[in-house]
């Protein structure tokens, strides 16, 4: 497929699930559900991630920090490095890899084993009943998996540093945050939805418009996830300048 | 025009390429209310996509398809789905949704589609399981199910809404000569005793003569008999003989 024919197919996919998503029915338990199979089935792997790449960030931030005399400038740095960047990007990037194949590759499966037609013969509206909870379900998401991913960082960097330093727990904390502010905390958190939309909308793309047997579902999947972190990192580089534009104590 | 009112399905100089590929070649035919029509015919005739036809989920590239009297070629989606809540569908591999139970297969399409109440949906789910006899499998995934009981489970989805038209993709594919025959007796007692419209495609022609008031014959694409049982063994075409033949 040509990018340029690639791009309007995606934006017209998009278009629709926006319009579907204020059209009754509002398939409210299907997105209940969605949200729980996304939110509470990624936790563990964000935390998990959280809590190494904060203790992994301590390991390499504090030898430099203290050889410059700024040891105490380390919970700050994490902070900051956590809810401003780290956080909602790499809890992207998870969620593109768990969610994308996952979405991507269900979605195919349903259209290969006729799943989709079935629901089209009951007179169902597939397209609202699969692709928009599922959109819907990535949007709410990941602001709130991006929560969990930076406190969990912040914790992996406390116990890094506690095993350096025995600094206290509520020191840290204080410290953590003594330089954030909400416009340092708020954008960037919030960026992490539009992150969920380009997951949802790209792989419920590859996934429902599919039409290749099993073949197609795994292609379906790897092509969720590439496209999706691809275009995550270049969503993340315009609505960085977007936010500098917008919340200028936002940049250092 | 009386055809049309008579007739519960109508294709009307039908033709549908994918591709270079020429599925369907002018097709016509017209299958009466109430009546059971076996479309048979080799692998790749276009049997299969007679049956998406036939339900809308794909369009025509020439001709006219009426259901009950309703052109649907040039229906929208909201048109469309008024009309095939008259039809059932039974597709090949049952297509139950793998990530809910037998009984919530059943319920989802009583629940978004009809007034019934909690209790009433039960109801009905109970009866229609009991029909195919999986009364007792309700809370099973379909995953846990064995080919029959698929199949089974398939059916009784596409009568949940009891429909007026049945179409029955290779029903007893994949299924033992009982299994296959408790199928076709399902789809006997529908059209006995709910007068409901059966068109099976079928590879089957033990079953086909059994459940068929009339034959269609597919090859290449062109319909080449089209008649009753006596009428397609009486055809000029070789293959509509042998199609037909149980020997």
């Amino acid at each position: 497929m040509k990018p340029i024919e690639f791009v309007g197919d995606v934006s017209l996919f998009a278009a629709r699930a926006v319009i579907d998503f204020f059209r009754p029915p509002f398939e409210a338990a299907q997105i209940l559900r969605q949200i729980a199979e996304v939110g509470a089935g990624s936790l563990p792997l964000i935390l998990a991630s959280g809590f190494a790449l904060g203790a992994v960030m301590t390991f390499h931030t504090r030898s430099t920090l203290v050889m410059f005399g700024a040891a105490s400038m380390i919970p700050t740095v994490q902070a900051l490095a956590f809810f401003l960047e780290i956080g909602p990007l790499v809890a992207g990037l998870l969620l593109a890899g768990r969610v994308g194949s996952g979405i991507g590759a269900v979605l195919a499966n349903m259209r290969a084993t006729e799943q989709i037609d079935g629901i089209e013969s009951l007179s169902i509206d597939s397209f609202k009943f699969l692709v928009v909870p599922r959109i819907v379900a990535c949007v709410v998401a990941l602001p709130l998996l991006t929560l969990f991913m930076d406190c969990s960082g912040l914790l992996g960097g406390y116990v890094s540093e506690f095993a350096s330093s025995h600094i206290s727990f509520n020191l840290y904390i204080t410290r953590a945050f003594s330089e954030l502010a909400w416009s340092n905390f708020i954008p960037p958190t919030l960026k992490t939805s539009v992150f969920g939309f380009i997951i949802g909308v790209v792989s419920a793309y590859f996934g429902y418009t599919t039409n290749d047997g099993a073949r197609g579902v795994g292609r379906a999947a790897t092509n969720s996830v590439v496209v999706s972190s691809l275009l995550i990192i270049l969503a993340d580089v315009i609505l960085i300048k977007f936010i500098f534009f917008t919340f200028p104590d936002y940049a250092l | 025009m009386s055809d049309l009112v008579q007739s519960a399905v109508v294709f009307e100089g039908v033709s549908k390429a994918f591709g270079p590929k020429q599925v369907l070649r002018n097709i016509s035919f017209a299958v009466p209310a109430g009546q059971a029509l076996c479309i048979l015919g080799r692998s790749g005739t276009g049997k299969s996509v007679t049956l998406k036809l036939l339900m809308s989920l794909i369009k025509p590239d020439q001709g006219k398809i009426f259901v009950e009297g309703d052109e649907i070629t040039h229906m929208n989606e909201k048109q469309i789905s008024t009309v095939r809540r008259k039809m059932g569908f039974l597709f090949q591999d049952a297509a139950l949704f793998d990530s809910l139970t037998l009984y919530e297969n059943l319920a989802l399409p009583l629940r978004r589609l009809t007034g019934k109440s909690q209790e009433e949906v039960d109801a009905k789910v109970d009866h229609v399981l009991g029909q195919v006899g999986l009364q007792g499998d309700k809370q099973k995934m379909p995953a846990s199910l064995s080919g029959g009981m698929r199949k089974r489970a398939g059916l009784a989805r596409a009568l949940v809404l009891e429909p007026k038209i049945l179409f029955a993709d290779e029903p007893s594919s994949g299924l033992d000569r009982i299994t296959a025959s408790e199928i076709d007796e399902l789809l006997i007692l529908q059209k006995v005793e709910s007068h409901t419209t059966v068109i099976v495609v079928t590879h089957d022609v033990h079953g086909a003569r059994r459940v068929g008031d009339r034959f269609a014959v597919f090859d290449k694409g062109d319909l080449i008999a089209f008649g009753t049982a006596a009428e397609v063994e009486q055809s000029e075409h070789e293959t509509a003989r042998k199609l037909i033949s149980e020997y």
